[in-house]
């Protein structure tokens, strides 16, 4: 069942769950900062609103800058203002940001220790019909690998609001990871968000398997984890919304009963979550694992729900890789 | 606002770049075969002016917040930016030695969080100019009156991130925005007019609206007034064009690009020694 101590949506499963993207909450948490951090500056390159910076913009046009088309100055820029004392967030779509731009964010912003945000957008395969040009789905991997860095993934717009937010106490560089098309809200305004904490969002007694799911496939995981549990296959179901600092402790009490895992996540298997799960299993308990996300492949243009069809990443394939798991504990 | 300079003054700052030349040699000599030498030599009179003479800073306090940012964007001549720093009491001058080591505050491209004092780090060419107007625009918002410097170079200017920066700094107007461009035409590969020629070079800097100044960078006296000259315009960033002799002062390096990346041998150091220690003595009798 959903944790109850979580305060979860209630109505999380049913026809018309009530959707919304999560850059929609980036952009009502960076408007949300603004008013009540004087020291947080916005720079856009040409996404302003796509990107929702337009709510920041609007209402504090001193402290908002456009750029252009050019990622690597608004990276390097940033990092400029936050040797002044300012918090810089920059925003734009994934593979421009910290794909085009990732060495001067590695210098400037990163092995600088500077104060900056990273708010990559149209990540995923859930980019959709712009095709797999704009799906960034090598992000977290290209982020993840840096020392010190904190990497967030939220579930959901409301999570998205809450992370971004807690972004801004953190004094060295943050990425966030947000999606372009309206997803399932499975968190509450008073769903807690901790950045070094993993949340079980699905309980179980006696679970065979536990799934660790990022971003908004999160919902696909706990519909999955709601249909075995009918078929008297007990799962759990952990939120990856932080993958750095990794919560060494959460993944080892969470995977301590079921033995297995299966990590799920709209990203490139090579590098993303899954991976972070892995090696640090693979240091402690080693246990099997099976990857759902991009295998070894781009995606191409298509909707949503025929792309997560086709590229083996639904319900019914988190399913399917459940059982296979439980083979190979045996 | 950058002063005069008296005749005076004027000698005590030449002297000051011969022992900053001096103290490059040495320091580079025991690297370990590993450093740039032609760059940190043609820029060591614009260090010597902006250390001792022009940029608003105090050793003491590295992050006074009043402070004037120097950035170096080509974070490969640091070997001059140590050496002047030394020399203006922010660390030891005997911690020079340890340049390129194992455990060291002066790593071999610098960086920010190692030692007090630095701006940014850097290395990685094209990103020093974006910094800078990060820094220039939160002065404005905070109402500062510091002055952002941002020295570059020319190879750098191949780098499509620095055209990116000079097209915002235009559309900004951030008149409190200086940047010296080591204007030395040599690069690893050779002379950056055949590499990939940069001119007209004043005409690209004018349609980017900046307001453009060439300077004899070697010329302590004109660096000055061409600063102070860039502290009366009002509308625009500027660039100073430092036309500067690469390897400055020891003849076997000047000119030759051969030694942009590469240190002087023991051999080589004692013969550079030399020759500017013979200089030395020629401008104490001046």
């Amino acid at each position: 069942m959903l944790n109850p101590n979580l305060k979860l949506n209630e109505k999380l499963f049913d026809q018309d769950v009530e959707v919304a993207p999560t850059r929609a909450g980036f952009g009502t948490g960076l408007l949300s900062l603004g008013e009540t951090n004087p020291n947080v500056v916005a720079l856009s390159a040409d996404l302003t609103e796509s990107t929702q910076v337009n709510k920041f913009a609007e209402k504090f046009p001193e402290r908002f800058f456009e750029l252009g088309v050019a990622e690597q100055n608004m990276a390097a820029v940033a990092a400029g203002f936050a040797e002044t004392g300012k918090i810089a967030f920059i925003s734009s779509y994934a593979t421009f940001s910290p794909g085009k731009n990732w060495e001067t964010i590695r210098t400037t912003a990163v092995y600088n220790e500077a104060n900056v945000k990273i708010a990559g957008h149209h990540s995923g395969i859930m980019t959709g019909p712009d095709g797999a040009t704009h799906q960034a789905t090598e992000d977290i991997a290209i982020t993840r690998c840096w020392p010190k860095m904190h990497v967030y993934v939220p579930c959901d717009s409301i999570e998205a609001k809450k992370a971004t937010i807690a972004s801004a106490n953190i004094k060295t560089p943050v990425y966030i990871r947000y999606t372009r098309d309206k997803t399932p809200i499975i968190t509450t305004n008073e769903t807690p968000f901790k950045v070094n904490k993993m949340q079980t969002f699905w309980v179980t007694e006696n679970p065979k398997v536990t799934i660790f799911a990022t971003g908004y496939m999160l919902y696909y995981a706990l519909v999955a984890a709601k249909e075995l549990e009918e078929e008297k296959l007990p799962v759990l179901v952990v939120n990856a919304a932080v993958i750095k600092p990794i919560d060494e402790e959460g993944v080892l009490e969470a995977t301590r009963a079921s033995q297995s895992v299966v990590t799920v996540e709209d990203h490139q298997v090579e590098g993303g979550m899954g991976s972070a799960i892995a090696e640090l299993l693979a240091k402690t308990t080693p246990l099997p694992i099976e990857f759902i996300g991009l295998q070894n492949t781009f995606a191409e243009s298509g909707t949503p729900k025929e792309l997560v069809e086709k590229y083996v990443m639904g319900v019914k394939d988190i399913k399917e890789a459940i059982k296979r798991v439980i083979r190979r504990k045996q | 606002m950058v002063t005069d300079l008296d005749k005076e003054k004027l000698k005590e700052l030449k002297l000051k770049a011969n022992q900053a030349r001096q103290m490059v040699i040495e320091t580079l000599a025991q690297t370990g075969g590993t450093g740039h030498t032609a760059g940190p030599l043609g820029m060591a009179d614009i260090f010597t002016a902006f250390y001792f003479h022009m940029l608003k800073h105090d050793p003491q306090n590295p992050d006074w917040e009043d402070r004037d940012r120097l950035i170096l964007s080509n974070g490969h001549i640091c070997p001059i930016r140590y050496v002047s720093m030394a020399q203006a009491g922010y660390f030891p001058v005997e911690e020079l030695k340890t340049l390129r080591k194992i455990n060291s505050r002066l790593q071999g491209h610098p960086h920010r969080t190692a030692l007090p004092g630095l701006e940014t780090t850097s290395g990685p060419l094209g990103e020093g100019l974006s910094q800078g107007i990060g820094i220039a625009l939160a002065g404005r918002i905070d109402k500062k009156d510091y002055y952002t410097y941002v020295l570059t170079s020319d190879g750098e200017h191949e780098e499509g991130n620095i055209w990116e920066a000079a097209m915002l700094a235009g559309k900004e107007k951030l008149n409190k925005l200086i940047q010296i461009i080591d204007y030395n035409n040599i690069q690893i590969d050779g002379p950056v007019s055949d590499i990939m020629p940069l001119e007209p070079f004043r005409a690209k800097y004018e349609s980017f609206n900046w307001y453009v100044i060439d300077v004899d960078g070697n010329d302590i006296e004109a660096v000055v007034k061409a600063v102070q000259e860039a502290q009366k315009v009002t509308d625009k960033p500027i660039i100073l064009v430092a036309h500067n002799v690469p390897g400055k002062g020891v003849s076997f390096m000047e000119n030759d690009y051969r030694w942009h990346g590469k240190p002087p041998t023991a051999e080589e150091a004692e013969k550079a020694l030399q020759e500017l220690k013979a200089e030395e003595e020629k401008l104490k009798n001046e």
